[in-house]
């Protein structure tokens, strides 16, 4: 059994054994225990060794020791903070060389002749306090000085929220925000859901565009371009006119343009035209007709057939599905 | 358009900050809850490990039932409560038919599960069954000492994870400057078998010996267990690459008043305070400062006959 062998981490105050074995097999529980106690209290008195022999400062609580850093590498909880990016402005600054420079608490106000705090309530050259504006040769009349003093701060004011949202916003980037700051989205976008407008590519744009332009009355001809827009594919209405002499081969174009509207136009509203159920009812009724003058009388008349197309408007009762597919 | 939102109120803005990652890192808390069923020996582990780390442990009462650590979905639960209480250690017991006493340690990073260890536990003694002089009793948050007995320790992969979570779960905070008053307990690991650890907790007191170091006495209080172990899993090895990432060394102190000169090597500046000879004062009261006591008597107005014949006595001496 190597004694001096035990591994000792003096950082997290631990000692290992690793050549230890117990008398095999262990006895009994209280045999376990007490060895347990006599190695633990060598290993103990190892690190304790390693310890009380460190450089120690005194302290009224007791020896102050300076731990060396642990040995064992433990994983760590969360991942490492990345670096923060340079803002705007401190990049303008290392660029020129600016250095930084501490402002003092009081600056003296040229107005009332005291010295005044920086910021905060009585402060130095505040806007609140000027009296007097004088008007300079090119202001206009009836401009309001203060009025434009305040608009300008407000310039000055939204335009450094912008920058300050843009440097945070680089920093979300790169993933060193703050970490008391979150950035969130506030408008939502117009078509009600909580993504985000997808970005449109460019030939998409420029179609979608198209028929935006297309479908006005003249065929987006009179609309206004911008610079660098191309001009439409097709500018003119879609209209094809028939020849005015039918020529050989062709064979009655504007009758069949006609024959063609008139079914469309028939097989869209063909359940408001043909009421198949009563269709159905009224062949079946004729059909038992047939059948019973069939059983009667010989002769059968095949000239009455039943008119299957009649042309009058029946009101809809509940379209059956069939017609309803038929229409389509 | 985005909004900024930050906190109004300073103590808002501390506590957000407290939980944000950091270079070098402070303890961690740990996280001590139980599923659908515990026995009464589960339930007196949980409560002594709280006890033990009373200040960086929370401990939750209500059972989770969603909670599984080892199947892919039943983590979720877990890590959602690590991100509520800003934990990366747990304590997780559940008592089964195929798994008694069952209890898992296990660690987050970034809040999500890192690492397992399952352990059965047996032949549970609870703190107050051992008897012992209380006012040996370890003080609530003292560094501990840990000793590691077995070679087992370093041979089997599972005791080897299970001696990383025991070392993390009950290290405390990484400290530089110690109080050696204030060592006062041990945390003991057996191995008695490839899957069988002896696990036991000491109060320790420092007898007097004849050289700087005292002797180290052993006396067992608090709660001690066989931890079996049953299952674990180890994490990627890409996630444990960037865990164990450690801060870049960039915060070393500068030597400051020392050169390295190419021709003369290394030179240093020393600087010594102003010495003010006049009012040194001196080893042994020579013949000056009785002067001076004399000259201090005559000065008070013996009168100038005093002064003459000294004056006298001492051109002649000259």
């Amino acid at each position: 059994m190597e004694e001096a062998q035990y591994e000792i981490d003096l950082g997290t105050l631990m000692a290992f054994d690793q050549h230890h074995q117990f008398a095999s097999p262990p006895t009994s529980r209280e045999e376990i225990v007490k060895e347990t106690i006599e190695q633990a209290t060598k290993l103990v008195q190892a690190v304790a060794d390693a310890l009380f022999n460190l450089p120690s400062t005194e302290d009224p609580d007791g020896p102050l020791v300076k731990l060396p850093p642990p040995t064992a590498k433990l994983p760590r909880e969360k991942p490492l903070p990345k670096p923060r990016p340079p803002t705007q402005w401190e990049v303008f600054a290392q660029q020129k060389g600016i250095q930084k420079r501490k402002k003092e608490k009081m600056a003296y106000d040229e107005q009332t002749g005291t010295w005044k705090r920086l910021h905060g309530y009585d402060r130095v050259n505040d806007d609140n306090d000027i009296p007097i504006i004088e008007a300079k040769a090119t202001d206009e009349p009836g401009t309001d000085p203060f009025a434009e003093r305040r608009k300008e701060k407000k310039s000055r004011v939204d335009k450094q929220e912008g920058n300050r949202l843009k440097n945070l916003k680089n920093a979300q980037k790169m993933g060193a925000l703050p970490s008391h700051i979150q950035l969130a989205a506030t408008a939502l976008p117009i078509t009600g859901t909580q993504s985000q407008p997808k970005r449109v590519s460019k030939d998409v744009l420029q179609k979608v565009a198209g028929m935006a332009a297309t479908a006005t009355a003249s065929g987006g001809k009179f609309d206004k371009k911008l610079p660098g827009e191309k001009p439409l594919k097709h500018e003119k209405k879609y209209r094809k006119y028939l020849p005015a002499v039918e020529g050989s081969g062709m064979g009655a174009i504007e009758k069949q343009q006609t024959e063609n509207v008139l079914n469309r136009l028939m097989s869209k509203n063909s359940h408001q035209i043909l009421n198949v159920e009563k269709a159905v009812n009224m062949s079946n009724v004729k059909k038992e007709k047939h059948q019973r003058r069939q059983g009667g009388q010989s002769s059968s008349s095949g000239k009455f057939k039943a008119n299957k197309k009649s042309f009058k408007k029946t009101s809809n009762k509940g379209h059956s599905s069939s017609s309803k597919g038929k229409s389509k | 358009m985005i909004r900024i939102k930050a906190p109004k109120n300073g103590r808002i803005k501390r506590e957000l900050e407290k939980r944000a990652p950091k270079l070098v890192e402070t303890g961690k808390k740990t996280l001590i809850l139980h599923g659908t069923k515990t026995s009464s020996v589960l339930n007196s582990v949980l409560t002594e490990i709280h006890h033990l780390k009373k200040d960086n442990s929370i401990k939750y009462s209500r059972r989770n039932d969603k909670i599984r650590p080892f199947e892919s979905g039943g983590e979720t639960s877990l890590e959602f409560f690590s991100l509520k209480t800003d934990c990366s250690l747990f304590v997780f017991a559940s008592h089964t038919k195929k798994r008694p006493n069952n209890l898992v340690l296990g660690r987050f990073y970034d809040h999500h599960i890192y690492d397992l260890v399952e352990v059965g536990i047996e032949n549970f003694r609870s703190m107050g069954s051992f008897s012992y002089d209380k006012k040996l009793a370890p003080q609530l948050g003292s560094k501990p000492f840990f000793a590691f007995i077995g070679e087992a320790f370093e041979s089997v992969d599972e005791l080897k994870h299970l001696k990383e979570v025991l070392l993390d779960l009950f290290r405390g905070e990484v400290i530089t400057n110690l109080n050696l008053a204030g060592l006062d307990r041990v945390y003991v690991c057996t191995a008695l078998s490839p899957n069988r650890i002896f696990f036991s907790h000491f109060a320790l007191r420092l007898k007097k010996s004849g050289t700087k170091v005292p002797r180290m006495e052993l006396v067992e209080v608090g709660p001690s267990m066989d931890m079996v172990v049953r299952r674990h899993r180890q994490p990627d090895d890409s996630l444990r690459k960037e865990a164990m990432k450690m801060a870049p060394d960039s915060t070393k102190k500068k030597e400051k008043n020392v050169v390295k000169d190419d021709i003369l090597g290394k030179l240093g500046k020393i600087y010594i305070p102003d010495q003010k000879v006049g009012s040194v004062p001196l080893a042994n009261k020579s013949k000056g400062v009785k002067r001076e006591r004399r000259e201090a008597k005559v000065a008070k107005g013996d009168g100038d006959k005093a002064t003459t014949p000294k004056k006298q006595k001492k051109e002649d001496s000259e």
